[in-house]
């Protein structure tokens, strides 16, 4: 039933196809009498199932995956996609469906289907401690009521069950489906697809300052998005025909993002007629970046970000670090780069200038945070910097570097947004300064979060450690005093997250802390894989980079052709 | 003129090709008459409602049966094209959903919701013959039927002052409009000796091209565009729309906001792209009609009314208000159809008025659910509404994220074609210009983002005022998942729209 031309269709299409199940039982509740507690009950099996299936899937594609492959030939070339699904969708519009993988892709694939999954786990009530506990967090299930009570929040987990899971579901598919779309309407689709449920999931079931976040988070993106949508017309309107899925040649134009790069390799846009004065490459290619940028989130337009996770809840911070904002990046590599070579070229200082920014100016910002989950976020913000600085360097090594930082922050910064929760559910609240001493009560806690911020601020032997190193060492060469700016980044990342350990876990220990329960079976499920990946990565990173290399090669040779 | 046997028989003919029309006609007057033989009857309301059904459907039928090949009627008073039918069909579907919607809305007692249905079936006469006017006097008669029965279904709850004061408002601003259009008509006619506006492009050719004359022309078609700017509430003849809106009794509004809006379309398109250009190449309206570029024009007033109703419903918290200033934004995207003045850009109008009848229509139907039950179409009524009444409050999302142009759905796939439609003229005769137009409506969709985030905030983010369950009749229910499911169906399957729009559009009349 799964192979491997439609791996990509099952990854893209099971979560939706268990928010039809959900919704299906929520319209048929009335009519069966259902009870409010099975509905709950249900709609989180069917989010745990669907999200299982789903990482499943996308695990068979990894392994389907054969890096070496010519892939799909466009205009004789190879591209090394695979995994082919394709089909005509809207022919007045010459769009198509058009799914594949390629070894940036690949990897992205991988790590969506990975944190979808531990979100959904991290979704769950706990089921652990007794009433007591229980109580603690906020998730008595009986109580009603719509959890605004400011003295005693109930827990995400337990409002409005079967919308939440809906929403999260949705969202999967709107990840995977940006990750593996190759038809440029497509993968906008998509994209906005993943905004209205990220816009609901930060506003219902987020923090104190909800409204505030999802809003600004929603107008950012969306002032991005439509930028893009411009940009993606502009392209398409100086873009010659190309061979749709049912072999007739389509009307004037294409939307195929393989066939687009080849004619922008070909210069086919270079030539474009200017807009306002500008070269038109230079133009689209500022649009896409903006669009693009402030997903990563890029210094001027990283603002809503910490607002944004601060206020939602724990695993839709998770999927916010862990992917979301992977598709900045991944979004450039996949129409910045190979669609406007000579416009690459041009950037790439400017590229450089924001990424020191962002890995210097975030890390300040962080050393002065209280609020722990707020210090993770712009930790967040300043790691994605490296990935920006490799992107910018355009050798081999700090290419894969930057692709590497994305997949290995995708998985530390959802572990870091993990254990926040796990003490932010015990303590509600987040204030640093008002912890202490924790690691005696919380031994198991304070071991793994060490492992995290260790994995985080580049400790030889873990996972940040190889991409921060690649992108460095690669970048060397072409921006020495960049890089050693950037460098010093380091330093201030261990200050943040040394001090921040300090200052939870070591000195004297607060008595309104004492007996707190250690992390239950329920966190250890989520953050373990995560830990055993963050060490794993660290010793074998050619795991990810023998994936992503020979795509990042094609994407190098296109830019500078030898 | 003496009457000719030849004009005889052409209406005779004529008439063949007229029976949607005649069934509309003779239906008014029947339903009056049934309102009257009716009176004594418990189930009234009902009865009357299925008879209006019944003479929209007849009217449907016979619309249905008619082959879209472009022809002129009555010695080239109206154009039977399948442009035009097109038209036809969102009027009769807005007629017949605005029928479904009053029917429970309790905007109307059942002693009075007779004449109301008539006359809604009279406006859909009226907007018939405004989307397939093709004669100087035909247009203007044709609007005038429109704003007459308007004006009286504006102010149609007796005794409440704001419905006074919006049909006061309305009469008044509708009639300078149409004073205004009528004096433009008449020197149109005077300087180009026709009233056939199929016969304008090769007849201004013809005109002096001495500065009193150009000047005349410039003055005429300002003055005309009026008539038609303030049927489709542009900047600057909108002003009438928040207050009529508010005012009016909402199911009237909702259908104010789609039928008369999409007429006015049809006609602006028939002016501009069918008839004032010179066979719809760029430079020959320019040139034609005093050296003014007219698509800039035109893109001009797009820009200002999109960004001037945008920023004007911000601090709105009426939703009936809100959403009227949210459709003079819409009129200002759909300008951007008529300013690209080519076959896309007009196709782009005919998908977006598709789209924004049912999205709006959608979102007025769930401002009645509120406003019927609490009372008000105040945002603060809508509090908790995910609670209150989930359909609701989840279609009501549906239907607002469409307006902001979020895919997957029918507001996403007619405001892509509007871009298309723009950027498509970008390497060309004020190609700048328009890429500048399409930045300007890129901004403007995270400005109406921001007002529409409100409501849907007010409804998913705040707590309600009370835990009561908003109760509604079943039909709305239907309803609202009908226009929602239509909403995101055809965001997803868009081949049927776009074969629709176009075919039609390739049977333009152009005389």
């Amino acid at each position: 039933m799964i192979r491997p031309d439609n791996v990509l269709v099952w990854a893209t299409f099971l979560p939706v196809i268990g928010a039809a199940l959900i919704l299906a039982l929520m319209s048929v509740r009335h009519f069966l009498g259902l009870p409010k507690r099975f509905l709950d009950q249900s709609s989180r099996w069917i989010t745990l199932v669907a999200s299982f299936l789903m990482m499943v899937t996308s695990i068979l594609a990894w392994a389907w995956f054969d890096p070496k492959a010519q892939g799909l030939l466009v205009q004789g070339k190879a591209t090394g996609v695979q995994m082919v699904n394709r089909g005509i969708w809207i022919r007045p519009f010459n769009v198509e469906w058009f799914v594949g993988v390629d070894g940036l892709s690949i990897s992205m694939v991988l790590l969506t289907g990975l944190i979808s999954f531990v979100a959904a786990i991290a979704s769950m009530p706990w089921w652990q401690g007794g009433e007591k506990a229980i109580h603690m967090a906020g998730m008595d299930e009986d109580d009603h009521g719509h959890g605004n009570d400011e003295h005693h929040p109930k827990h995400f987990s337990v409002r409005m069950v079967p919308g939440y899971m809906i929403l999260l579901l949705l969202l999967m598919t709107g990840m995977m489906g940006t990750f593996v779309a190759l038809d440029m309407f497509l993968f906008y689709v998509f994209w906005e697809v993943m905004l209205l449920p990220m816009y609901f999931l930060i506003g219902v079931w987020g923090g104190p300052r909800r409204e505030y976040a999802a809003i600004k988070f929603f107008l950012y993106t969306l002032a991005g998005s439509v930028l893009m949508l411009l940009a993606i017309i502009a392209v398409y309107y100086r873009s010659l025909p190309a061979v749709l899925a049912d072999g007739t040649l389509s009307a004037k134009h294409t939307f195929n993002l393989l066939e687009l790069a080849a004619q922008g390799r070909a210069g086919q846009f270079a030539t474009a007629v200017p807009i306002f004065g500008f070269a038109f490459t230079k133009i689209v290619f500022v649009a896409f970046f903006i669009g693009f940028a402030i997903k990563i989130p890029m210094f001027p337009f990283h603002t809503w970000l910490p607002d944004a996770h601060v206020e939602a809840p724990t695993p839709i911070s998770v999927i916010l670090a862990g992917i979301l904002l992977k598709m900045g990046p991944y979004g450039i590599l996949r129409f910045n780069y190979p669609l406007l070579p000579d416009a690459t070229e041009w950037a790439a200082n400017g590229i450089a200038v924001f990424g020191v920014i962002n890995i210097i100016y975030a890390a300040y910002v962080a050393l002065a945070q209280r609020d722990i989950k707020k210090l993770v976020a712009y930790s967040s913000v300043s790691h994605m910097g490296f990935t920006l600085l490799g992107m910018a360097a355009m050798t081999p090594m700090a290419m894969s570097g930057a692709v590497l930082n994305m997949f290995t922050h995708g998985i530390i910064s959802p572990a870091l947004f993990l254990l926040v929760g796990v003490i932010y559910d015990r303590a509600h609240h987040r204030d640093m300064e008002r912890f202490g001493g924790l690691a005696k009560e919380l031994p198991e806690y304070a071991g793994l979060t060490g492992l995290a911020f260790f994995a985080s601020l580049g400790l030889p032997g873990l996972a940040g450690f190889v991409a921060e190193f690649m992108v460095l060492a690669g970048a060397f060469p072409v921006y020495l005093t960049f890089t050693v700016i950037s460098a010093t980044a380091v330093i201030i990342t261990a200050a943040y997250y040394l001090w921040a350990m300090q200052r939870v876990f070591l000195g004297k220990l607060n008595q309104a802390y004492v007996g707190f329960p250690d992390v239950n079976w329920r966190e250890r499920l989520t953050l373990y894989p995560l830990a055993a990946f963050m060490i794993f990565l660290g010793f074998y990173p050619q795991f990810i980079l023998h994936a992503i290399n020979p795509a990042l090669q094609m994407l190098i040779q296109n830019l500078r052709p030898v | 003129m003496d009457i000719q046997p030849f004009m005889v028989a052409e209406n005779v003919r004529s008439a063949g090709w007229f029976r949607p029309e005649l069934v509309l006609t003779l239906g008014t007057l029947v339903l009056f008459l049934l309102d009257l033989l009716w009176r004594r009857s418990e189930a009234r309301a009902r009865l009357l409602g299925g008879a209006t059904l019944l003479v929209l459907g007849l009217a449907a039928l016979l619309l249905a049966a008619q082959p879209g090949t472009p022809q002129s009627l009555f010695n080239g008073m109206i154009a039977n094209d399948a442009f035009a039918s097109f038209f036809k069909w969102i009027f009769l579907a807005g007629g017949a959903l605005t029928v479904l919607i009053a029917g429970p809305s309790k905007a109307y007692p059942p002693s009075r919701i007779g004449p109301f249905y008539a006359l809604l079936v009279s406006i859909v006469l009226g907007l018939f013959l405004m989307a397939s006017a093709t004669d100087l006097l035909m247009i203007y008669m044709s609007i005038e039927l429109v704003s007459m029965v308007s004006y009286v279904l504006a102010g149609y709850s007796k005794g409440d002052r704001k419905a006074s004061e919006a049909a006061l408002k309305y009469v008044i601003f509708g009639g300078v409009a149409s004073g205004a259009m009528l004096f433009g008509m008449s020197y149109l006619y005077g300087m180009l000796g026709t009233t056939d506006i199929t016969r304008f492009a090769d007849a201004i050719a013809r005109v002096p091209a001495t500065v009193p004359y150009r000047l005349g022309l410039i003055l005429a078609v300002v003055l005309v565009s009026s008539g038609v700017g303030y049927k489709i509430a542009a900047v600057p003849w909108h002003m009438w729309a928040p207050d009529v809106y508010e005012g009016a009794p909402t199911p009237f509004t909702a259908f104010l906001s789609t039928g008369p809006k999409a007429a006015g379309f049809a006609l602006a398109a028939r002016l501009l792209w069918g008839s004032l250009d010179v066979r719809g190449s760029m430079g020959g309206l320019s040139v034609a009609v005093g050296n003014v570029p007219w698509p800039a024009v035109v893109g001009v007033l797009s820009a200002v009314t999109m960004t001037l109703g945008n920023l004007t419903a911000l601090p709105q918290t009426n939703l009936k208000r809100l959403l009227a200033y949210s459709s003079i934004a819409h009129a200002g995207y759909a300008l951007m159809g008529l300013a690209a003045n080519s076959f896309v850009g007009t196709q782009a109008v005919m998908v977006y008025m598709l789209a924004y009848l049912i999205m709006n229509l959608g979102a007025f139907l769930a401002v009645i659910v509120v406003e019927r039950f609490t009372g008000s179409p105040s945002i603060f009524e809508f509090r908790g509404l995910s609670h209150r009444a989930p359909l609701a409050a989840v279609s009501m999302a549906v239907f607002l994220f469409a307006l902001t142009g979020l895919p997957p759905s029918i507001g996403f796939t007619g405001k892509y074609w509007l871009f298309v439609a723009v950027i498509e003229r970008f390497p060309g005769a004020g190609g700048t210009w328009y890429a500048a137009l399409a930045v300007v409506a890129a901004l403007n969709t995270a400005v109406a983002l921001y007002y529409y985030s409100r409501v849907l905030r007010a409804m998913f983010f705040e707590a309600p005022l009370t835990e009561t369950p908003v109760s509604y009749p079943t039909s709305y229910k239907w309803l609202l998942a009908g226009f929602a499911g239509a909403t995101v169906l055809f965001g997803i399957w868009v081949t049927p729209i776009m074969d629709w729009t176009r075919n039609s559009l390739g049977m333009f009349y152009r005389g």
